[in-house]
């Protein structure tokens, strides 16, 4: 069983039916016990980091989902949960992240020239790191995913799998053994999208 | 680099797509969720559906379908039609819509767009504006098109994006149905004033108005149109073809 972190932040309904779509069976919790049982983990959010981030405290998810990663079990955040597997992020401020991945979160207008649109909103192509990760392996490089963000994981380089070119090679991808995280929606990202999370469903 | 997107357009009543759709091998035209199959599957970057109805019957018919639709379909989804209230945004939100348009709803409450963008994020509001020019001025129309409500296009739109407007969809009435290529001047004027995505709407009569479009205002987001698709008369796979011809970035199914 997949467990979907729901701690109120987001849209849950996609992630959901898309993992059904590949037949996998899922259970949408803000258990801990829960996600102790579960086979995998996906750690989804929409929304601001430092309000994120307290969630997860305030109701001892956190902790939960820490060790089950350090126990080695796989865990893949998306969007804004794949920022908080990181240790810090500058959004309103600067919040503690989970520190399953070193790195930070930044805001994508930093690194991009002044004329492209924030947030970076729709359809970008995927270039991997020069070592594929297993996560891609059924799709292509130069395939476009869905993205949606303002900030952006920086500092964490060698553990991104890919990158998104906005004015700067944007963090898309990341993996640290059995931890990883998508910033772009794989669950909105049509075939290319379900066809990562079924490799990571696997 | 980020693509163009190339966004079909379903009028929804009663749970059924309206405005008579012509395809062969789909065994019903009228099924919301066939069609937004067909259209994920050669390659839309996106989906809208403005539900029609008027009734709550109707408006519960078209939430059941949008919840088959987004169970089926794993792009992202915009709703529009009837919106006026938060109450409106998180009926359809959580039977799977990614993005809500606003279109009469904000002209009469224009605090729905800023209490929903705080809610829900601005990514997800979408300010849907039909634009006419009365005496050579750029108005706000509402009730779908029929109503002149005053104000200047350009000042709504800016004030839209300022309360919390994530997207914009600019429909030109002037170009509508006429087939003869988009709004040029508008889009432009709507562009050079706001700094969110800009989507056309509003004019497409064939593939070269796409190229058109892209090439003359590099700004503009994302083409939006409806009965050339639904006709046939473009298919998307050909489209996205010429556009990448032009060296116009496009997603690649």
């Amino acid at each position: 069983m997949i467990a979907i972190v729901d701690y109120g932040v987001g849209n849950l309904f996609s992630l959901k039916s898309s993992l059904a779509a590949l037949g996998q069976e899922t259970l949408v919790t803000g258990d801990a016990e829960t996600l102790h049982r579960a086979d995998k983990i996906l750690l989804p959010g929409v929304g601001a980091f430092g309000d994120a981030a307290e969630k997860l405290r305030a109701t001892g998810l956190d902790t939960a989902i820490v060790d089950a990663a350090r126990g080695g079990k796989p865990l893949m955040g998306i969007c804004l949960g794949m920022q908080l597997l990181f240790d810090r992020g500058f959004e309103y401020g600067e919040h503690a992240g989970l520190s399953l991945i070193p790195g930070e979160v930044r805001p994508i207008a930093e690194v991009i020239p002044p004329a492209l649109k924030i947030p970076h909103i729709g359809w970008n192509a995927l270039r991997f790191a020069e070592k594929k990760s297993p996560l891609f392996r059924y799709i292509r490089e130069g395939d476009c995913v869905y993205f949606v963000h303002s900030f952006y994981a920086a500092k964490c380089g060698e553990d991104v799998i890919a990158t998104a070119e906005y004015g700067a090679p944007l963090t898309a991808a990341v993996q640290r053994g059995n931890v990883c995280g998508c910033q772009f929606h794989p669950e909105k990202s049509g075939r290319v999208g379900l066809a990562i999370l079924k490799a990571f469903c696997e | 680099m980020i693509t163009k997107r190339i966004i079909p357009c379903l009028d929804v009543k009663d749970g059924r797509v309206v405005k008579g759709v012509n395809f062969q091998g789909l065994s019903d035209v009228s099924s919301p969720v066939e069609l937004g199959q067909y259209y994920s599957d050669s390659g839309a970057d996106e989906l809208v559906f403005y539900d029609i109805t008027a009734s709550s019957e109707g408006r519960r018919l078209f939430t059941d379908i949008l919840t088959e639709v987004a169970r089926t379909i794993f792009i992202p989804l915009t709703v529009g039609g009837g919106i006026s209230t938060l109450d409106d945004f998180d009926r359809v939100l959580k039977c799977g819509a990614d993005k809500v348009s606003v279109n009469s709803g904000a002209i009469r409450n224009p605090r729905l767009i800023f209490e929903a963008a705080k809610r829900y994020g601005d990514q997800c509001v979408v300010l849907s504006a039909d634009v006419k020019r009365v005496d050579g001025v750029f108005r706000v129309f509402a009730k779908g098109g029929r109503e002149n409500t005053g104000m200047e296009a350009i000042a709504w739109i800016k004030k839209g994006v300022e309360l919390g407007a994530g997207e914009v969809v600019v429909n030109s009435i002037d170009t509508d149905g006429v087939k003869r290529g988009f709004d040029l001047e508008m889009l432009d004027a709507v562009c050079s004033a706001v700094s969110v995505p800009v989507i056309a709407s509003g004019g497409a009569g064939g593939i070269g108005d796409f190229v058109t479009l892209f090439k003359t205002i590099p700004r503009v987001d994302a083409g939006l149109a409806a009965s050339i698709f639904h006709f046939g008369e473009v298919t998307i796979p050909a489209l996205k073809a010429a556009l990448k011809e032009n060296k116009i970035p496009v997603r690649e199914v």
